[in-house]
């Protein structure tokens, strides 16, 4: 019996000892640019061993909650926090912005070997359960040519809080009054149909495996399994396919008229070859950081972001930041504290 | 004296006796069909990295789960320092002051209640008195959560194990004069000592398996959790993130994490078995 | 019974007795904080919805409206369901092992059921996303759409996830309870019960039916109690398929949700105090659920074990 304590004791001392070494700043964020996010925090693990940056990809939900109530070092969201959530926010949270992302419907048709191209009315009706049928004239329509199966649409959202879902609906009540009127906008809200999954993994996993499904995710998510994603109709009338240029153009409107807090919505964006369902992605920091190493190390990993961090952006397809917002942001990196 | 049985009668008891090992046969074929199911699947996924290497990037190739394998010991081991005293001294209690009094029954009842009160709700528990005191999620948290989870299972084996101790050895031990707690510390417990540890080890297998109650407390973390005031990632997590994900190759590591659980907690039960087998025969 | 009744205990035996039981009433402590903390967390949604919470049926995080009954029926339906296919089976392999089985078999094979209680729940989920799902959605729900299709029970796109996966999983994680506990009860009831019966010269089924199972009626219903309690409260394997939908549906095809999933999707995620306050009252009322129903359960088998004590 003493033996087995002594024996415990020694193990808990060890394993609490054994790794007091690197810094860990902890994250609670969103699932939209997790997968550049951990690479980077990967890549600057390499440079700065001493610093971890633990970055768990849940929803903006958690991100913008977690960061308000100090769970967390920092958060990170793919919808602005609006300006409750900012009042009721235990510090003052300043937002970064990162990479510039797309959400994409994805779907599983086995029949349909083709891309789709969906209207923003489609969109909107698939996912109030108005549209029910693939072969849906209005789907018809926007697809000549394409054999559209005689089935019952599948509609897989998400089913926790996330600013993928946020850019979606963002856009769908943008684009039609109904979902507005019904639905709103928010980073989880009370979906009319369909099927939920956690985070932009479950759904993809979800549409991945039920046929005849359809959801919506971040462009990285769909690529890389090899599922298709639709081209989306833009306000100048033009099928778009999302790409690091689409939504590179989608952002040129942002750019010059960013405001100083850098919460801005770039759903529906103007231009021929801008991509509709796009948006830019924050890092959520708190302006007072009381831990001055935390801080620095914060401060550090921001200026390394804007600059070798964007370089890995596009080969994960997240569109880098424009040259003018890059400037605006290493300008207010100053305002953090700590 | 033989009455000759109506035709109806004889094929209903044949049909309903057979239809009772069908169900057997049914039961016992999904059991073996899980395990070589996840055998199957684990054993080709499983590799050296699985064990010595860190996550990688989300959708790379490759990459372990060691730091969720360190984090599951260090959940449990957390959660033995609370669920263990607790659980042992509350057996003890039970067995040898407690047997009859209405106290003992409410005590009985309470562990009971303990035991059928959802996993999730454990997390919520352990998310009100320790995540939102300190502000952020912990491996602490998580033990906290596991450690509560312990103690009924913990109080009720020991518990029966030393009830199985014949009163005579009390008896005599007494009659040579020990005191009473001579006598529970140095007779009783140590020859029930091997069912209780027993009981303990199973106690921490079904604790070991457990995800809900370590989502919002333990949370999860990509690297290395140092210290216990870090959330830390852990095996059941991990497999509910990587099965749920599209990746395929998250599925494989969620199939080999789920081996390696799965024989951790099949370990435990046939050597509990086999222990307690020996104890029986002498 | 107490088992040391000497006059003058010495102080390292008030000592050894205070230690033991304080750890003894800390069982009673810790069961009392959790019910206090879950009350304390839930206030903000507790004044603002009050009794009506728990029939609301819209579930809106953007306009901050809760109401816990779709979640209520989905946990309440997929349980039903499991214990509609766990019992039956249950009370087959209890009775099989109690009444047929050779001793060297009936023991393996109590061992090896319980053993599917002892598999972690993910393992559970893990296996439902990967093999049930595609074969709920690819064979059982076309079979029972073309031929129970005229009930609304069985109506509706073949998703795969849904209620009806949830209750496939639930039975199997239930089952080990039923039968382990029958199993037990059955075994204590005493034989001259089944002498009696059997010298009238029933056949074994009727003695089953008559002399046994009667007699171990309440201690059955205890593990159904038990199994029910188990069930309601099951998070990751349900999570995994069930669909996470807050919606009522006739259908057990459709997808449902249940008050233990919702919290374990939600939680980390919800954005306001009154959000998160919602869902530990969740929390609250499925705590209140499993109490009853394990109080119940307990009551149900400490009848039967009693009875049997008494009598023997």
């Amino acid at each position: 019996m003493k033996t087995i304590l002594a024996a415990v004791f020694v193990m808990l001392a060890l394993l609490g000892s054994a790794w007091a070494e690197p810094m860990l700043i902890n994250g609670a964020e969103a699932t939209f640019p997790y997968p550049v996010y951990s690479k980077w925090f990967d890549e600057y693990a390499k440079i700065n061993p001493d610093l971890h940056f633990n970055y768990q990809s849940i929803g903006s939900g958690g991100g913008i909650r977690q960061a308000s109530e100090q769970t967390v070092d920092f958060g990170a969201t793919d919808g602005p926090m609006n300006d409750e959530q900012m009042a009721k926010a235990k510090v003052k949270l300043l937002h970064f912005p990162t990479v510039l992302g797309a959400v994409v419907p994805t779907y599983n048709l086995p029949e349909v070997q083709t891309e789709l191209n969906f209207t923003p009315q489609v969109l909107a009706g698939i996912f109030l359960g108005t549209i029910t049928k693939w072969n849906d004239p209005e789907i018809a329509k926007a697809n000549p040519g394409a054999k559209l199966p005689d089935k019952l649409i599948i509609v897989v959202h998400r089913s926790d809080g996330s600013g993928t879902t946020y850019v979606w609906v963002d856009y769908l009540s943008k684009v039609g009054p109904e979902w507005k009127e019904k639905v709103g906008v928010g980073t989880s809200v009370n979906w009319p149909t369909g099927l939920g999954g956690k985070g932009n993994e479950g759904v993809a996993g979800l549409v991945k495996q039920t046929p005849y499904a359809i959801g919506y995710v971040e462009l990285i998510y769909a690529e890389q399994n090899k599922m298709p994603s639709g081209a989306v109709r833009n306000s100048d009338g033009k099928f778009v396919k999302a790409s690091i240029a689409a939504v590179t153009a989608a952002a040129a409107g942002a750019s010059k008229a960013m405001p100083a807090d850098f919460r801005v919505s770039i759903t529906n964006a103007p231009g021929e070859k801008a991509y509709p369902i796009a948006s830019f992605t924050w890092l959520l920091i708190p302006e007072k950081i009381a831990d001055p190493k935390k801080g620095k190390a914060i401060t550090g990993f921001l200026k390394w972001m804007l600059k070798e961090g964007q370089g890995l952006a596009p080969a994960l397809l997240y569109a880098p930041l424009p040259k003018e917002i890059v400037a605006m942001e290493e300008k207010a990196i100053g305002q953090i504290k700590y | 004296m033989t009455r000759t049985l109506s035709l109806r009668r004889r094929l209903t008891n044949g049909f309903m006796l057979s239809l009772t090992g069908v169900c057997t046969a049914l039961v016992l074929g999904i059991l073996f069909f899980i395990l070589g199911y996840i055998a199957y699947h684990g054993i080709s996924a499983l590799d050296w990295d699985f064990f010595t290497k860190l996550p990688k990037p989300v959708g790379e190739h490759g990459g372990g789960m060691a730091n969720a394998i360190v984090g599951t010991v260090k959940l449990l081991a957390l959660a033995s320092l609370i669920g263990v005293p607790i659980g042992f001294f509350g057996g003890v209690y039970l067995s040898e002051y407690g047997r009859k009094n209405t106290f003992g029954f409410l005590i009985r009842y309470a562990a009971d209640i303990l035991n059928g009160i959802p996993s999730i709700v454990m997390g919520i528990f352990a998310y009100t008195i320790v995540v939102l005191p300190l502000g952020h999620f912990s491996t602490v948290a998580g033990g906290v959560a596991l450690g509560i989870m312990m103690i009924p299972i913990a109080v009720r084996s020991t518990e029966e194990f030393l009830k199985l101790v014949p009163a005579s050895i009390r008896e005599a031990a007494l009659a040579l004069g020990l005191t009473e707690w001579k006598v529970v510390s140095f007779v009783v417990i140590p020859t029930a000592l091997r069912g209780i540890i027993t009981g303990i080890m199973l106690d921490l297998a079904r604790v070991a398996g457990e995800t809900a109650p370590l989502l919002f407390t333990a949370f999860s973390n990509r690297f290395w959790s140092r210290g216990w005031l870090e959330p830390t990632a852990s095996l059941p997590v991990m497999i509910y993130t990587y099965a749920v994900a599209p990746y395929d190759d998250w599925h494989r590591q969620a199939w080999a994490a789920g081996m390696v659980l799965l024989m951790l907690v099949l370990g435990a039960n046939l050597l509990s078995r086999m222990i307690l087998h020996r104890q029986l025969r002498g | 019974m107490v088992l040391f009744r000497r006059p003058g205990v010495s102080p390292a035996d008030r000592l050894f007795r205070a230690t033991v039981f304080t750890m003894a009433v800390s069982v009673l402590v810790i069961t009392g904080v959790i019910a206090y903390e879950l009350v304390r967390n839930s206030r903000l949604p507790i004044e603002k919805f009050g009794w009506a919470f728990l029939w609301g049926t819209t579930w809106d995080p953007v306009a901050e409206r809760f109401g816990a009954l779709p979640f209520l029926y989905g946990t309440l339906v997929s349980s039903a369901l499991a214990l509609l296919i766990a019992v039956p089976v249950g009370l087959g392999v209890a009775i099989f092992l109690s009444e047929l089985a050779p001793r060297w078999l009936s023991d393996p094979a109590a061992f090896m059921v319980e053993l599917l209680a002892a598999i972690p729940s993910v393992i559970y989920g893990l296996i439902g996303i990967f093999v049930l799902v595609p074969w709920v959605r690819n064979v059982l729900e076309p079979a029972l759409s073309g031929t129970l299709g005229f009930l609304p029970l069985f109506r509706g796109a073949p998703y795969g996830v849904g209620m009806l996966t949830a209750g496939l999983v639930l039975a199997t994680m239930v089952v080990p309870f039923i039968v382990s506990v029958s199993r037990e009860i059955l075994m204590a009831v005493p034989h001259s019960q089944r002498e009696a019966i059997l010298s009238l010269g029933a056949t074994r089924w009727e003695m089953v039916r008559v002399a046994v199972l009667p007699y171990a009626r309440s201690g059955i219903m205890g593990s159904v109690f038990l199994a029910l309690a188990r069930a309601l409260g099951e998070t990751m394997a349900v999570t995994m398929v069930i669909g996470n939908r807050p919606e009522i549906r006739l259908s057990l095809f459709e997808p449902g949700y249940t008050m233990a999933a919702v919290i374990a999707n939600e939680f980390t995620e919800a954005t306001s105090d009154l959000y998160v306050q919602t869902l530990i009252e969740i929390g609250l009322v499925l705590f209140a659920v499993t109490i009853l129903v394990n109080a119940v359960a307990r009551l149900l088998i400490y009848s039967v074990f009693t009875k049997v004590e008494v009598r023997e």
